[in-house]
């Protein structure tokens, strides 16, 4: 390269670099950095009225899974850790499960509609989206609690006598999830659904394929990488969910989300939370690790 | 005192890359582009063609070598500060903007007083007959319009220098015929210097004063159309521009010695060893194959195009030449497969080409 | 008339399956809609039709407060998003790809890879320590975390315009003699703000919906209109909540619905 063009290559990175400077300084300060800050405040101790002291200590790492018998000092497998953690993932699988197995036939609906419907379906999809969680929690809350939609239906018709509680119980928080999780399912199906060629499905019945073998051997192959943005999409907000959990669940069931906010609030155990909290995230950075390494390789970045 | 060219360029280099994935688009060119020509470019995509272009226009920096525009260094002159302007290959039309606004474009950065502005749009969009388009939206022309207004816009600052990069690969081959007219007038009309960019031999040999062809990073060949069309200096050139036949020989003193033994007179030619005779198919003439001199072949198939008839045909060793006959003239009705016959090259038809 | 003929594209039970979704997807809305205009002093019972809670909530101090302070964080938060995210997406975008550049893409779209959850914590902490050491209190807190987490929203749309937008219009302005000023102020700027509005759009409607950053970060008395629904719903609750939830849908609605225009407009 000519000292021009070194020079040429210089000035642009250098603006990149400058064009970019207010965005990476507000990042930096109130995303990133505080961070770092978890980080420290999980190997402290907790102090007495919330908050921490300056101490180093492992407890609160420790205290994810193990709590320390009151009597004996003796550290013991934390049963309601363990419960909340296994619920968490539980409600996070079935959540990732349900919303696909409804989400691509919906995804694969709106992405064969005629253009100008399909840019229709897309919005109404979209809209939930949008639509704030919270509201959208408190809407699932109006069709399941006792007096709500579901159970006066149920009612009407005779099909019960009493109203089945479905409030505040696991299946209410798994509803809400798949209910205000599933648009991040569509979208990315939708995405990789309409990138698929459909022709190839023309050739797979063309070589004696049935619609079983379409599905399995053709579309979703090849929509795969969709399919696993679409599921990391659902599964990281599901393993991470406070508002929907806390609406439906309750306060008693309990997930990862609630459970760091009760350290901060009447727990009192602010290194325990930090410590859980860095937890939520490695495990979220894990998942998204495995979406860039499998999803596409020739990510548009790059 | 020689005239000072228009466009010169002295042993420009572009690579792209680094390191072992270095790519030399331009591998030490060097051509003078003379004052009010119109001069193509010509070549095979990836060839080069639009790199120098871009270099002369300023979008690009050479890795070395100069660029001079009427005896100056430009070579890291801005685009914005070179009397150059460009007809991009998509157009580029500002799509905010109306037609009249855009072919004005130019001229408003210059800062032109805003009477010079509307006068001088007024007279390119009536030189490019748009004068009812000039407030429409560009995307609600056609592409032949669109094209007109890219060539107003870059004449309205009146360039030193027009540079053109495929304008016409976008149109259809009836509005194609027709824009190569129209620009061949514009030139004559305006007498700015076009650098044109093209694949197209036929668009190079129908439009240019002077064709470049370039292949690989090179620049093969300088010369007027028909220069290179009759006297192509290698074997890239004879076969990228029209149909041609290669046949491997021997150099003899005067003459060369076909595979077959069969002699071609080429005089002037001395020294030995194998040589590449190429002969255009148009140049190849069917014979009573008894006649003296006449080389041997036999016809494989023949090819109907309307206007003429190609006929392949086999020498005795093998080698393939082609034919070309005039359909209803030669009289190839009598030709039928596996016919022999005798075949002769018209005077001063076989050349010798580097490979 | 049927057609008859084989459609390649279909496949057994996946309209109905998608029919059926879309009707579970709005029936809690309407639901939630619905009582809004229930007559009923609770949520439980239908009585009739009355506007009464709309009349109530407008009424309702706390509710009104809760709005305005929603609507100043949203706009001063999407407004800030979307400065910085747009000189962002003019760095990385359309050059010679540079050292670094990666990283700036990671840390601009670090909000969305971190749970919610994490982030609010974080703030909480990191806002106790600044508090704690200057004694500043004030709104400024919530503002600043909202622009953070905001600033990705923003920066995809622009991004995606940028990179729609075809170079050589900005090649062709240089080669019309036109400054990189000039240049970026009559072409640049002009193509690219369609994507600007989409993207502080986006940034306002993300402010105005988060419920968990806001819940840790506030302070006593900031509650905005989400964090006010949330208290609520940990009380009785009454139509009023289904009221406030409908004029907050009504204006998401409203704002998507020009996004959706606004992006489609630049498709064609």
């Amino acid at each position: 390269m000519s000292a021009a063009e070194t020079a040429q290559d210089k000035a642009s990175a250098r603006n990149g670099w400058l064009l970019s400077t207010p965005a990476l300084i507000i990042l930096t300060l109130f995303a990133v950095g505080p961070l770092l800050i978890v980080l420290v405040y999980s190997f402290l101790v907790p102090g007495k009225y919330g908050n921490i002291e300056w101490a180093f200590s492992l407890e609160g790492w420790r205290g994810i899974l193990f709590t320390k018998d009151i009597f004996t000092e003796q550290y013991q497998l934390a049963d309601a850790n363990v419960t909340i953690f296994w619920r968490s993932i539980k409600l996070s699988l079935l959540t990732t499960i349900l919303t696909f197995a409804v989400g691509f036939p919906t995804a694969w609906f709106i992405a064969t509609r005629p253009p100008k419907a399909r840019a229709l379906w897309l919005f109404l999809i979209t809209i939930p989206f949008w639509t704030n969680l919270l509201i959208r929690t408190y809407a699932i809350n109006e069709v399941i609690r006792n007096e709500g939609l579901l159970n006066t239906l149920l009612l009407n018709l005779g099909l019960i006598n009493e109203p089945i509680q479905i409030l505040y119980t696991d299946t209410a928080v798994f509803i809400g999830m798949a209910y205000v999780y599933l648009p991040l399912m569509v979208l990315p199906l939708f995405a990789a659904i309409d990138r698929f060629d459909m022709r190839l499905l023309e050739a797979g019945y063309d070589l004696y394929a049935s619609r079983w073998n379409v599905l399995r051997r053709i579309i979703l192959p090849i929509t795969k990488p969709g399919i696993i943005a679409g599921s990391i999409l659902v599964f990281v907000p599901s393993l991470g969910a406070y508002v929907t959990p806390r609406v439906l669940g309750g306060g008693k069931q309990m997930m990862i989300g609630n459970f760091i906010e009760l350290q901060f609030g009447q727990g009192r155990n602010w290194p325990l939370g930090s410590a859980l909290s860095l937890m939520l995230l490695i495990i979220v950075t894990g998942a998204l690790l495995i979406y860039v390494r499998y999803a596409n390789g020739d990510s548009r970045h790059g | 005192m020689t005239q000072v060219n228009a466009v010169e360029a002295r042993n420009v280099v572009k690579a792209f890359g680094q390191g072992d994935n270095t790519v030399r688009a331009l591998n030490d060119v060097s051509v003078e582009i003379r004052k009010g020509e119109f001069f193509t470019l010509l070549g095979p995509s990836g060839c080069g063609k639009t790199t120098l272009l871009r270099l002369i226009a300023g979008f690009e920096m050479p890795t070395s070598g100069t660029i001079l525009l009427e005896g100056a260094d430009i070579t890291y002159l801005p685009p914005n500060k070179r009397p150059v302007n460009t007809v991009f290959q998509s157009y580029a039309l500002f799509p905010h903007l109306s037609v009249a606004q855009n072919v004005g474009f130019g001229l408003q950065m210059q800062g032109r007083p805003k009477k010079e502005v509307d006068e001088t749009v007024a007279r390119m969009l009536a030189l490019v007959k748009l004068e009812p388009m000039a407030n429409r939206k560009t995307s609600q022309l056609s592409g032949g319009q669109q094209q007109r207004v890219a060539l107003a816009r870059a004449l309205a600052p009146k360039p030193k220098v027009l540079l053109l990069d495929e304008p016409l690969s976008a149109l259809d081959l009836k509005l194609r015929k027709e824009m190569q007219i129209e620009l061949k007038r514009l030139q004559t009309e305006t007498g700015i210097t076009f650098v044109f960019v093209t694949h197209d031999q036929e668009e190079a040999l129908t439009m240019s004063d002077r064709i470049g062809v370039m292949s690989a990073g090179k620049l093969q060949q300088v010369g007027a159309p028909k220069d290179i069309y009759t006297r192509p200096v290698n074997r890239f050139v004879a076969s990228f521009i029209g149909e041609t036949n290669f046949l491997s020989a021997t150099a003899e003193s005067g003459a060369a010695r076909l595979g077959t033994g069969d002699l071609v007179e080429l005089p002037g030619l001395t020294g030995s060893g194998s040589v590449t005779v190429t002969v255009r198919p148009e140049q190849v003439r069917l014979v009573d194959p008894a006649e003296a001199g006449a080389i041997a072949a036999t016809v494989k198939t023949l090819v109907y195009f309307g206007t003429d008839t190609h006929c392949h045909l086999a020498l005795k060793d093998g080698t393939e030449v082609v034919a070309r006959l005039q359909s209803p003239a030669t009289g190839e009705a009598g030709l039928a497969q596996g016919q022999s016959v005798g075949l002769r090259f018209a005077a001063g038809a076989a050349q010798i080409v580097e490979d | 008339m049927a057609d008859r003929s084989f459609s390649v594209a279909k496949l057994p039970g996946f309209t109905a399956t998608a029919i059926i979704v879309f009707a579970a997807l709005y029936l809690p809305i309407f639901t939630l809609v619905g009582y809004s205009f229930n007559a009923n002093q609770s949520v439980a019972v239908w009585g009739g039709f009355s506007l009464d809670w709309y009349a109530k909530a407008w009424a309702n101090t706390q509710v009104k407060d809760a709005t305005v302070l929603s609507l100043i964080i949203a706009v001063t938060a999407a407004v800030i998003a979307t400065a910085v995210a747009t000189l962002a997406a003019l760095g990385t975008t359309r050059r010679k790809k540079f050292r670094g550049e990666t990283f700036i893409y990671v840390m601009i779209n670090q909000p969305l890879m971190v749970p919610e959850i994490v982030t609010a914590v974080t703030l909480l902490i990191f806002f106790g320590i600044i508090k704690q050491a200057t004694g500043i209190q004030g709104i400024g807190y919530v503002i600043l975390a909202h622009a953070a987490f905001c600033i990705p929203f923003a920066y995809l749309p622009i991004r995606a315009r940028l990179e729609g937008m075809d170079l050589s219009l900005e090649t062709a302005a240089t080669d019309l003699y036109a400054s990189s000023w000039q240049t970026f102020r009559f072409v640049t700027l002009p193509l690219l703000l369609p994507g600007v509005i989409a993207g502080a759009m986006l940034a306002f409607v993300i402010s105005l919906d988060d419920v968990v950053i806001t819940e840790f970060v506030k302070s006593g008395g900031q509650d905005t209109l989400p964090t006010y629904m949330l208290g609520q719903m940990r009380r009785q609750m009454t139509p009023e909540i289904n009221a406030v939830s409908t004029m907050l849908l009504v204006l998401t609605v409203v704002l998507l619905t020009a996004f959706f225009f606004l992006t489609r407009k630049n498709d064609q």
